[in-house]
């Protein structure tokens, strides 16, 4: 009693994908919207330190890098092993944090420069030498609003 | 006239997708940020520099030397009992006079409240690791943040983080987040 009869022996069922491409569109519409931009490319290592308190930043677009590390590898003949500061696509030192300051601000609208954020982003075994020179460049700038770049651990 | 709609072939359809989901991927980052929010003081101008002067009970000085020890008012304490410190200065439970002062203010919505005049003053060394340094700058905030949790709850019956925005207004007034980094110095000058 063979009821279910099978035709055409051997040829694999055609699997329908008319709906993969809007899957896939899905995704993607997700990805856009959670994520943004990257700007720059790190030159630096940053292992950013850990911290318990921390709070997240609400206007990304407010807010302005600056990465200090050790080089990565790649840069090291050119640059050595020192902690060094990047601004934008390059390393500086800390008389450029005025020009890139202004320039930040710049780019932001007039209502939005008072809330502009520097994002201090340093390796945890950099020393504050280099980090309290910036802090003061930013205060002569009155770049005030800053944040300390951290991991979060919910204990130590 | 008998045409048959020609089917458009969108096999290709996912692929062109993918495509595009594959380059999102690649150039976007989607790591928030998050950390520890400051406000730098201004740059004293010439003629207001003696103006700030304060009260040498209303400051505990907290120092971080190149070994990254520390040091707060006065005595070499562990950065376990930072917080507690803190959190004792400020509020001053004893109306100690070494403690900070109480100045009662007016606050908008509440009322009378005595306000503490107790500034912390956060002061590193060169050579002090990073690390260590948000370290210390964490237990401070975490200090700050107990004792709006204390005053939002004996008042609010509530913790700050769950309060509305202009009770949350009221609690930063009564308990600043004064916290202030110094000019930088040598701590461990000779």
């Amino acid at each position: 009693m063979a009821q279910f009869s099978r035709r055409n022996k051997g040829d694999m069922p055609k699997l329908n994908t008319s709906s993969l491409p809007d899957i896939i569109f899905m995704l993607l519409f997700f990805f856009m919207v959670s994520v943004t931009m990257r700007t720059t490319d790190k030159l630096v290592i940053v292992r950013e330190p850990e911290a318990t308190a921390t709070a997240k930043l609400d206007r990304k677009d407010l807010a302005s890098y600056i990465y200090v590390g050790t080089p990565i590898p790649s840069k090291q003949a050119e640059y050595g092993t020192d902690a060094r500061i990047q601004l934008n696509d390059s390393f500086k030192s800390v008389n450029d944090i005025r020009d890139f300051v202004a320039a930040e601000r710049e780019s932001l609208s007039e209502n939005d420069r008072e809330f502009m954020t520097i994002v201090i982003k340093a390796d945890e075994n950099t020393r504050m030498g280099i980090v309290t020179d910036i802090k003061q460049e930013l205060r002569r700038c009155s770049a005030l609003k800053i944040m300390y770049s951290a991991r979060t651990v919910d204990h130590f | 006239m008998n045409r048959i709609n020609p089917e458009i072939n969108a096999g290709s359809m996912a692929d062109i997708a993918f495509l595009l989901l594959i380059f999102f991927l690649v150039t976007t980052t989607m790591d928030v940020d998050k950390g520890l929010q400051r406000r730098l003081p201004p740059m004293p101008s010439e003629e207001n520099q003696q103006n700030a002067k304060v009260n040498r009970r209303n400051i505990m000085q907290v120092k971080l030397n190149s070994q990254d020890r520390i040091m707060a008012g006065g005595s070499p304490i562990d950065i376990s009992q930072l917080r507690d410190k803190v959190v004792e200065f400020i509020t001053n439970p004893s109306d100690s006079k070494d403690l900070p002062e109480k100045e009662v203010t007016q606050i908008d919505g509440f009322g009378a409240y005595p306000v503490s005049k107790g500034v912390i003053s956060l002061q590193n060394d060169r050579g002090t690791s990073y690390s260590s340094y948000i370290k210390v700058q964490n237990e401070l905030v975490r200090a700050f943040d107990e004792l709006r949790d204390q005053f939002a709850m004996a008042n609010f019956h509530k913790k700050y983080a769950g309060l509305d925005e202009d009770k949350q207004k009221i609690v930063r007034k009564a308990v600043p987040q004064s916290i202030s980094e110094a000019e930088p110095v040598d701590v461990t000058k000779k």
